[in-house]
């Protein structure tokens, strides 16, 4: 058993490494260019703030609306550090304060807004995400009203931003393995049941809500140091239900389901830049399809594993040898 | 001091008063009935004992090994930690989960290792972990739910998902176990099996039992005494055969009788 979970961890290790090697090889001979590489971050802080929506979302069940709003604490609290003091030490600073910052919001908003329950939950937070908007609006001394700050440093290369998304998926993902994530995903499954078998449903939920907000405040903070520029309207309800929909499109309660509808949505966005003037409309056509063949999301509540990747090989090679 | 003492127990709703001046005393490991006709309150009682419903009224003190809590208004969570476990009539399982994590998850309250240890599967994870996982094939063996245990529970038949939910509330490691209509929706044969393995498990895991059925083989078959709930109020209480000959149970089963005309 020990021999075959080491065997299970030193694979998981190469695969990452893998990956990281061969993605910061294209960036080197420069395959992947200066265009894909922000198509790049962008999947990269959509799947961090997909698979924490999805920790609130997919597996606790609270119905959130106002994810982008604690990505917006995390880039402002980062963008203002790194304005006054452009080094490395101050952006990883940044991107904790601001992470913890959007805990700590994610905190008080949760406490009295988890008592309610679906459609009036995602009413209370979709308010919250907007309270902070506009009073990122009205403080216009510190963050610049509407303009929005300028000029921020980039720190973020594809080295911290492969540290980030691998480091919070798999904090989410050995949380939701644990005693506590299953007494998350009990409380999605039946909240009067769990409560009844010893489960404190308020602190879980909250303790979701918090772990949630943290880590979508450092994709906020990713997010100020890559792209230079930021402003509150980029922080508004329809940047939060974009991470809805990867959730949603993905599978609610699939972490790698997340993971694949960040990649896929970033994909077909690029992918459609030579239809500029239909191509919300087809992106949205593409969101229909899936959502009417797959409506339980693409994985549905189920999680790619390796395991998977060589039953698929054999099938293929089942089918070749059938041609 | 008896485990659990109910005195004056009263919950309205409103203008209803669903349960009034209930007072119930359960002794270490007895097994005790609590039968009436539909809507006389007994799922209230329940709830009322695990904190899904605050009382209006009334205490209720669960009596553990000497230490005495008063359980009226806690949380259901707490109550659950204090050693009071239930099912649920209308079976409330994780229906979406396996057979195994719908166990599991009922272990949580025991669990030894904290946030940090979730997050970075320390040592503690994996040890706690290894303890939980055995004990959950232990339990799910003694309900025979061992060859099922990737198998989501909403898949189950009936019978069985009736026996997982018994399952369920025993991984909490109750002292108390409160079961509401155990064998409703079982033929025959499953009620004298479900017999049986209720008597087992009281032995087993040193349980005291209060159940709530209308199965009244069941009943009078297992319970040593058996209160009797009408309209929200206690009419009777007694042995079993006490209970069958009582005139006031008759009627309220029966309706009144009328007499002579």
């Amino acid at each position: 058993m020990k021999g075959k979970l080491s065997a299970q961890f030193i694979r998981r290790l190469v695969l990452i490494v893998l990956t990281y090697g061969v993605v910061q090889l294209l960036i080197s001979v420069n395959i992947i260019n200066d265009y894909l590489q922000a198509t790049l971050t962008t999947i990269c802080i959509n799947i961090i703030l997909a698979v924490s929506l999805n920790l609130i979302t997919g597996f606790t069940g609270q119905f959130s609306l106002g994810h982008a709003g604690f990505m917006s604490i995390g880039a402002y609290t980062c963008a203002l550090i790194i304005l006054k003091n452009p080094t490395i030490p101050h952006f990883l600073l940044g991107t904790l304060l601001g992470a913890l910052l959007a805990a700590l919001v994610g905190f008080l908003v949760g406490l009295p807004t988890l008592r309610l329950r679906g459609d009036y939950l995602a009413i209370a937070t979709l308010g919250m995400a907007e309270i902070i908007r506009i009073l990122f609006i009205n403080m216009d001394n510190i963050t610049n009203g509407p303009r929005g700050l300028s000029g921020i440093p980039r720190f973020v290369n594809w080295t911290w931003l492969f540290i980030f998304t691998v480091g919070t998926v798999l904090l989410i993902r050995n949380f939701l393995n644990s005693s506590h994530g299953r007494a998350c995903i009990a409380i999605r499954e039946d909240e009067i049941a769990a409560e009844t078998m010893g489960i404190n449903t308020t602190w879980y939920k909250v303790l979701a809500f918090v772990i949630g907000a943290f880590c979508a405040g450092i994709a906020g903070a990713l997010y100020a140091s890559y792209f230079y520029f930021i402003k509150p309207d980029i922080f508004g309800f329809l940047k939060s239900v974009d991470i809805l929909v990867m959730v949603v499109l993905g599978g609610m309660g699939s972490i790698s389901g997340s993971i694949l509808a960040a990649i896929l949505l970033a994909v077909i966005s690029t992918l459609l830049q030579s239809f500029s003037e239909i191509r919300m409309i087809l992106y949205a056509l593409i969101l229909i399809v899936i959502m009417i063949f797959r409506p339980q999301g693409l994985l549905g509540s189920k999680e790619i594993s390796l395991s998977m990747f060589s039953r698929l090989g054999k099938f293929f090679a089942f089918e070749k040898e059938a041609k | 001091m008896p485990l659990l003492k109910v005195h004056k127990l009263t919950k309205s709703f409103g203008g209803l008063t669903a349960v009034l001046n209930v007072g119930i005393e359960l002794k270490q490991g007895e097994l005790v009935g609590l039968i009436g006709p539909n809507g006389a309150g007994k799922t209230t009682v329940f709830n009322l004992l695990t904190g899904v419903y605050v009382p209006t009224s009334g205490n209720i003190i669960l009596d553990k090994d000497g230490v005495q809590q008063e359980l009226q208004g806690m949380k259901p969570h707490r109550i659950c930690k204090a050693g009071v476990a239930r099912t649920f009539q209308n079976i409330r399982l994780f229906k979406d989960l396996t057979v195994f994590d719908n166990v599991r998850i009922a272990m949580h309250k025991n669990v030894q290792y904290g946030l940090l240890s979730s997050f970075l599967h320390l040592p503690s994870y994996h040890r706690e972990e290894k303890r939980i996982n055995e004990a959950t094939m232990e339990l799910l063996k003694i309900f025979k739910l061992d060859g099922k245990k990737d198998e989501y529970a909403k898949n189950l038949p009936y019978g069985e998902q009736r026996h997982l939910e018994i399952a369920r509330a025993l991984a909490t490691n109750p002292s108390l176990l409160l079961l509401d209509e155990p064998a409703a929706g079982m033929n025959p044969a499953e009620t004298a099996q479900l017999t049986e393995l209720i008597k087992w498990i009281r032995e087993k895991f040193n349980l005291t039992i209060l159940l709530i059925e209308h199965d009244m083989s069941l009943v009078m078959k297992i319970c040593e005494r058996v209160y009797v709930l009408d309209y929200g109020i206690l009419i009777a209480e007694g042995t079993p055969d006490e209970i069958r000959s009582n005139k006031r149970v008759i009627e309220a089963y029966l309706g009144e009788d009328v007499g002579d005309v």
